[in-house]
């Protein structure tokens, strides 16, 4: 069922699926329902990383040297850890200044520098190019083993093939195609490619299961588990060594720990995990789950690596077959067709997936940094003066993805031979690292100049193509073999693959160690010896505080000139077409309240910047910069006025940050003082009261006194038994009088808070009836019957023992005074519950109206008529009781009814609860 | 210390373990013959360490950082 037709068949019809998909998730986004709106889906979009590399190429690479394949997943792991630190500001710097491309990033921190832009694309074209061609030699060669079954042949041996039959070209051009209808369908000023996320991420689940698929079958089909697949290994003496594999290779850990670093710096600096990891990036809250699940991922694909490549290594101990092929060729020698087929769905899905994104991402960088800035300059070709250039752009994408492909295909067969996936994706990844040192540096070293990135480029690109570059150019026959091994010119110093004489380590790492100090050499010591012009200034500035500028009207401080809004719009409408500009003008209008076009829009620095930010998205921010700079009459900033406005906004910030704490400070202080006034005057009040009826209340005995001593005084011949009830009246309203003031000083005390609290256990019992004893004769003088109903024992309560006996004093004493003349009884209760000992005293007397409840704890209120009846006390003692209770945390009230006597309780709570 | 800041610190924190426990000469640690569950030391070790860091790695970034 294997044939040819079918295979090819089966390949498109894949492709239809993906193409579906894709179609799909762009008609959702455009109705404004996306579907890649979703963690799960930016994850595995994420997992591009996974190519035909980790498809095919980690068996190859573990069938070699064991273990040696991990660290291109496990640096990965350890990266995005750093990821909530690096790549979260990375993301927010790209949405702010709607960075396209990871040229267009590095182009715009260094003061938007179109050269700059240019040679990143340089670097990352000439980069990629083995990469993509291990993606087409991992596709051609998987489909000329497969059409071989149920022979297993190697492609090598499979002949010479006409152009018709040469299948990596014509994976290139599929792909080349399906890549365009991917990714040019339109030009989306944000760059967003919903549909071929979408397409990625199914492409990135029918790899991994594909993969799994493959790994279980070896494991526990053909073999009995992972133990007995590892017993067999260990019982063949040549594979016995690879069980412990990290010893025997001279620098071992060092190629190890290179590797792991090189691939650190690849999952952020690929273009294409660039693309996916930042400019497709639709939400930053995805990060969280990502940060997990795509290391899942990695590590979910590699479980079976091993067992693949032993089981492989077992199968075929003759070496006929190559290693990078175990995956498809396992399962072609177990004659299980169906998984065969599978497989190579997977390894085309792990390569299209690569290819597609990967070429859009460059072609991107190659329109709007490359061909654009240099087509814009020429003056002759009048860009300036053509309506519409969406088209123009376009096209250069689609030429470029072409061209980038087929560049692709050649170096598969200049040099894709010689070396095996692994190693030929290696390479790129050195090349993509030479982008470490200007990104990273650049968002968190305000330092790094223009020059400094460029030379570090230039520096670190240099060494790349010295040592990776040429040597597989020479294996593969096109340059001569002594290159490598006397050096040029015969100079052994100079070895591409042991330069300066640093031998015992491969190449890869070899390459990385000199391109990097290049590398972080130059764009270190360059930068530091000038200093940055206003332009950089201002980026730097802008990418490193990123978290501290809001939102993207952050550039427009830096802008001063003249423009016009008319030619601010025609200028975005040939780049992006009149519906789109009318629709960003209007956002823009409408966030400002106002009503374009018919209400006029004033073309000042925030419109100019909003203009600029626009066409970035479309043309790269080094681009906008010279378009927007040919419309708007700009005046330059220098260096110093460029430093004056940083300075003023941070020392603004700063300054607006103390305002802000200064008036909020302020506010409380001023609501405190409002509310201690309130009190105050409340007490000014309180005391005038106080004072007017002090001496109210003084008077009255004091009248009484008085004119008993006048009476007296004035006539001596008062009877005997007169002046005796004269003098009596006199004793008693001084005693009166004494008591009344007793009682105000006692009263200040209490309420200024100086009273002295002797606190100690009290036992409530023993109060009240010690109270009763001391009063046992007041209520025999006045026939009153008295009652109490104490219980067995009460929780003792701390209070002050003389203030309690106080309390008691003046409740029972008010009880005898109110109660039933002629058939007085007072009734005292003492209970414990919820947590208080309850007191009550009830008398049957008149009782109280529910309006003078409250009242009378007041001070000087007595209930009665003021006419009619005498003072009975001096109004104080409710008052001071309530003070005591409240004091030692209890409530004092009463209740009572007209002519139903008046009971009142007061409550303490016991030491359990205070 | 913003939420921000203290989950960022974990992360780098965890990447140093991370370093650690994928370098020499921890990894020499394992780098012996013999077999754990069938399968040689040094690879499930370093299985095991990763499956680890992943699950420390979902822990920092599924909270909310330090309260």
């Amino acid at each position: 069922m294997l044939q040819e037709t079918a295979i090819i068949l089966t390949a498109f019809v894949y492709l239809g699926v993906l193409f579906a998909i894709a179609y799909y998730a762009d008609e959702r986004a455009d109705a404004g329902r996306s579907i890649i709106a979703s963690p799960y889906i930016y994850s595995l979009s994420l997992a591009v990383y996974a190519t035909a590399w980790t498809f095919y190429g980690s068996v190859g690479r573990a069938a070699s040297d064991g273990v040696g394949f991990l660290p291109i997943y496990i640096g990965p792991t350890l990266m995005i850890a750093l990821w909530w630190v690096v790549l979260r500001k990375i993301m927010r710097i790209s949405k702010q200044n709607r960075i396209t491309s990871l040229a267009d990033f590095i182009a715009s921190r260094y003061g938007k520098s179109a050269l700059l832009g240019g040679l990143v694309t340089v670097i990352a074209v000439i980069g990629i190019l083995p990469y993509i061609s291990l993606q087409l030699k991992a596709v051609s060669n998987s489909f000329t083993i497969l059409v071989q079954y149920p022979e297993i042949v190697m492609p090598a041996k499979v002949g010479a093939l006409s152009i018709r039959q040469d299948t990596a070209l014509w994976v290139a051009l599929i792909l080349a195609t399906f890549t365009i209808a991917f990714g040019t369908r339109h030009l989306d000023a944000a760059e967003h490619h919903q549909g071929m996320v979408a397409a990625i991420a199914f492409e990135s689940l029918v790899k991994l299961l594909a993969f799994l698929a493959v790994g279980v079958f070896v494991t526990f089909g053909i073999y009995d588990g992972f133990g007995d697949l590892f017993g067999r290994v260990s019982a063949v003496p040549k594979l016995r060594a690879m069980l412990t594999p990290l010893e025997g290779v001279a620098g071992g850990y060092a190629n190890w720990v290179w590797l792991t670093i090189l691939s650190m710096m690849a999952i952020m600096f690929l273009p294409r995990q660039f693309q996916v990891a930042v400019i497709e990036n639709v939400d930053e809250k995805h990060l969280n789950k990502a940060i997990w699940l795509f290391p899942l991922y990695m590590l979910a694909i590699n479980i079976f690596v091993l067992p693949i490549a032993f089981g492989g290594l077992l199968r075929f101990p003759d070496g006929s077959v190559d290693a990078d092929t175990f995956v498809l060729t396992l399962p072609m020698a177990e004659k299980r067709e169906l998984l065969a087929l599978l497989v190579f769905i997977g390894g085309l899905s792990a390569a299209t997936g690569m290819v597609i994104v990967e070429t859009i991402a460059l072609s991107t960088m190659v329109c709007n940094d490359l061909v654009m800035p240099v087509l814009l300059r020429l003056r002759r070709l009048r860009l300036n003066e053509r309506r519409d250039l969406t088209g123009l752009l376009l096209g250069i994408r689609r030429g470029a993805i072409v061209l980038i492909l087929l560049l692709g295909y050649l170096y598969y067969k200049l040099a894709g031979e010689a070396y095996a996936l692994v190693s030929i994706g290696l390479i790129s990844f050195a090349a993509v690292a030479q982008f470490a040192p200007a990104i990273l540096g650049g968002i968190f070293w305000k330092g790094g100049t223009r020059a400094g990135a460029l030379w570090g480029l230039l520096a670190g690109f240099a060494v790349w193509l010295y040592t990776l570059f040429l040597p597989a150019l020479a294996r593969s026959g096109w340059l001569p073999l002594g290159l490598l091994e006397q050096g040029p010119f015969g100079i052994e110093l100079l070895k591409p693959l042991q330069l300066f004489g640093l031998a015992g380590l491969d190449q890869i790492s070899h390459a990385m160690i000199w391109s990097m100090i290049a590398n972080v050499g130059a764009y270190v010591i360059v930068s530091l010896s000038a200093s940055p012009s206003a332009d950089e200034h201002r980026q730097a500035s802008l990418f490193v505080d990123v978290f501290k500028h809001s939102g993207e009207a952050g550039g427009a401080r830096f802008w001063r000139g003249t423009a016009s809004v008319s030619d601010l719009y025609s200028l975005l409408a040939r780049f992006l077409g009149t519906a789109t500009a009318d629709s960003a003008f209007g956002e823009y209008a409408s966030a400002k309240g106002l009503n374009w076009p018919d209400e006029r829009l004033i073309a000042d620095a925030e419109l100019v910047h909003y203009i600029e930010v626009q066409l970035a998205g479309a043309i790269g921010a080094a681009s906008a910069r010279v378009m927007v700079a040919a419309v708007a009459k700009e005046e330059a900033l220098t260096i110093d006025e460029v430093r004056e406005i940083l300075d003023e906004a941070s020392q603004v910030v700063v300054y607006s940050h103390k305002l802000e704490q200064k008036s909020r400070e302020l506010e409380a202080a001023t609501a405190e003082l409002r509310e201690a006034n309130e009190r105050l005057k409340e007490l000014d009040r309180l005391k005038d009261d106080f004072i007017s009826t002090v001496t109210h209340e003084l008077r009255t005995p004091l009248t009484s006194i008085r004119a008993f001593t006048e009476i007296l005084l004035d006539t001596p011949d008062v009877e005997v038994e007169q002046r005796k009830k004269f003098l009596g009246i006199i004793t008693k309203e001084a005693e009166r009088l004494t008591r009344l003031i007793n009682q105000v000083l006692d009263l200040a005390k209490i309420e200024s808070g100086k009273a002295d609290w002797v606190e100690s256990g009290v036992d409530m019992k023993q109060v009240i009836s010690d109270t009763l004893a001391a009063m046992s004769q007041l209520f025999k003088e006045k026939n009153i019957k008295v009652e109490a109903r104490l219980p067995e024992k009460v929780s003792t309560v701390t209070v002050d023992l003389d203030r309690m006996v106080q309390v008691m004093l003046n409740l029972l004493s008010n009880a005898v005074k109110f109660c039933d003349a002629a058939n007085g009884r007072v009734e005292i209760a003492l209970a414990e519950r919820e947590g208080c000992l309850w007191v009550d005293v009830r008398d049957n007397g008149r009782g109280i109206s529910p309006g003078d409840q409250e009242i009378i704890f007041q001070k000087f209120h007595q209930v009665g008529d003021a006419l009619t009846d005498k003072p009975h006390g001096s109004g104080l003692g409710l008052h001071i009781s309530r003070q005591i209770v409240e004091h030692f945390g209890g409530r004092m009230w009463v209740e009572s009814s007209l002519g139903g006597g008046a009971r009142f309780s007061f409550t303490l709570p016991t030491g359990a609860a205070t | 210390m913003s939420e921000f800041e203290s989950k960022g610190q974990r992360f780098v924190a965890l990447c140093m373990l991370g370093m650690l426990l994928f370098n020499y000469p921890i990894l020499a640690l394992f780098n012996v013959s013999g077999t754990l569950f069938g399968v040689p030391v040094l690879y499930a070790y370093i299985f095991i360490a990763w499956a680890a860091l992943i699950a420390l790695m979902a822990f920092i970034a599924e909270s909310g950082g330090r309260r």
